[in-house]
């Protein structure tokens, strides 16, 4: 393994942290459309282009339904290929998400998380990707700018791996992370060319009966696209879904190699657990919000109240087993929730970590809060009120509300 | 389904086709299909070019066109480009 090798430390925003690793990643084709708050990221990497400083082939579309649609096709050629949205965007692109993941490419996409409209609002919350939690995209959200670009990097290696071969999409919050400035430790471009490498060509069975790599090739035509009906389309979804199975030990596996030439890991590549060996009480979070909860679980620890959080850096795939061993323990947990999932009880993220400890020997209690919506503000005031329920809870083992709003007027 | 059918193991990955589309016949659900009259045709050649579906084909050893009905979706440009109205569109049915 190689050693590690001293970073660079820069001052950059989110959007400039994954804008740097696409660069660094030698991307072949990115296609994108400019939204708020992702215009960053495309606009950083516009200026490389403009600059002669990368040789990708940079397509301005005019809708993100075409970005991605061309950043499709560009994969289906065995490129190398990025793009990166927001809300009403990605919602946009929604038809071409389930194209993508069926067709096997394995695009990689930035998402800065923001709020759907009505009424209109850029600021951050999960709403968006959120959406797109059945469109067979990889989905990792991040705490930090650093995080943001070390999971660029590891996004390739993941989504190019031949026994994946999915998309993947990088979360990272708006505004929270996408506009403010960090410290970023930067590695080389030579360390990040050798942990990237080349892209990785699974390998199909062609009408010809030859077996080829997964490419457009003029010299080994194929049919990509084509039409399956009653009698194929179900065995095609099933490898998708082994697929994503495949992706929770390659995200692992990635996570742990970079560790060894970063020195930086994020839990397992699944979960991130803080202080929760020990606990009784538990917050579950995604996103930017676990650093403030690490600082409040901190505060209690010092009180004496055996407080831990659990942070779900992977969504999807949904890592069941580390979800359950982390959390089975536990006598309360909270699963924090930055979007809606309207008439459904309680939000996605609750739904799913309920739906893991299903199985388990012991059920905790489980409540969930909503919170952020809109770039609601969650000071670490506010937030503090949550483990404070989850104590009230263990106390009096009674819960009053399974579903709460979080810093709204009531 | 037939238990000739292929598992979601053996098959290639994202609907990459094991086998050539040509097999597949495309054109059994036309309403209206061309038929030719030899006297006026000149074997000029215009529906062959015209043809989306590549479905008539030129037989220079017998000097004449002939329509592959696997394929034709008896969309009729042949019928309406013919300089001679050599060809007519008439009723699958009939």
């Amino acid at each position: 393994m190689q050693k590690q090798q001293k970073q660079e430390t820069m001052a950059l925003n989110g959007d400039e942290a994954v804008a740097l690793a696409v660069k660094q990643c030698d991307v072949d084709v990115v296609a994108a459309y400019p939204i708020t708050p992702q215009t960053i990221i495309v606009e950083k990497f516009s200026e490389y282009v403009a600059n002669g400083e990368v040789q990708t082939e940079f397509v301005c579309t005019e809708s993100e339904h075409s970005a991605i649609t061309a950043c499709l096709a560009a994969a289906a050629t065995g490129a190398r290929t990025f793009t990166a949205s927001a809300s009403a965007g990605l919602a946009l692109m929604h038809e071409m998400l389930f194209v993508t993941s069926g067709s096997r490419a394995p695009v990689v996409m930035a998402i800065a998380n923001r709020a759907l409209s009505a009424p209109l609002n850029i600021h951050g919350d999960h709403s968006d990707s959120m959406a797109e939690r059945d469109s067979g995209w990889i989905q990792i959200y991040v705490e930090n700018a650093q995080e943001a670009y070390d999971s660029i990097l590891q996004a390739f290696k993941i989504a190019e791996d031949t026994g994946v071969s999915l998309p993947i999409i990088i979360g990272l919050d708006g505004f929270t992370l996408s506009h403010t400035l960090e410290n970023v430790d930067v590695l080389s471009d030579e360390m990040v060319k050798q942990f990237v490498g080349e892209r990785q060509l699974p390998s199909v069975l062609t009408h010809e009966g030859k077996t080829v790599p997964y490419k457009l090739d003029p010299d080994n035509p194929m049919t990509m696209g084509p039409i399956a009906l009653q009698n194929y389309y179900f065995e095609f979804k099933r490898q998708q879904e082994e697929a994503m199975q495949n992706a929770l030990k390659v995200i692992e596996q990635v996570n742990s190699e970079y560790a060894q030439i970063s020195g930086r890991n994020y839990g397992n590549g699944l979960v991130e657990a803080y202080k929760i060996d020990d606990a009784e009480i538990a917050v579950i979070c995604v996103g930017s919000t676990s650093g403030t909860l690490k600082t409040i679980v901190d505060e209690l620890r010092q009180e004496g109240v055996k407080a831990g959080l659990l942070r779900l850096r992977t969504f999807r795939p949904l890592p069941v087993e580390a979800l359950k061993n982390a959390l089975e323990n536990l006598e309360v947990i909270v699963v924090m929730d930055k979007s809606m999932s309207f008439g459904g009880e309680g939000g996605a993220v609750f739904h799913e970590v309920r739906h893991a400890l299903y199985d388990g020997k012991n059920h905790p209690k489980i409540i969930n809060y909503i919170y952020g919506l809109g770039g609601r503000d969650h000071s670490p005031r506010e937030l503090r009120k949550v483990f404070e329920e989850a104590m009230r809870i263990a106390k009096t083992g009674r819960i009053e509300k399974q579903i709460s709003y979080l810093g709204l007027r009531e | 389904m037939s238990s000739k059918e292929k598992t979601w193991k053996e098959i290639s990955m994202a609907g990459v086709c094991s086998r050539s589309s040509t097999g597949f016949m495309t054109g059994d659900w036309k309403t209206y299909m061309p038929t030719r009259d030899l006297e006026k045709c000149t074997v000029c050649l215009t529906c062959v070019m015209l043809c989306p579906e590549g479905a008539i084909r030129f037989r220079p050893e017998m000097k004449k066109i002939e329509f592959d009905y696997s394929f034709c979706k008896g969309c009729g440009i042949c019928a309406n480009e013919c300089p001679t109205k050599a060809i007519t569109m008439k009723l699958e049915q009939e």
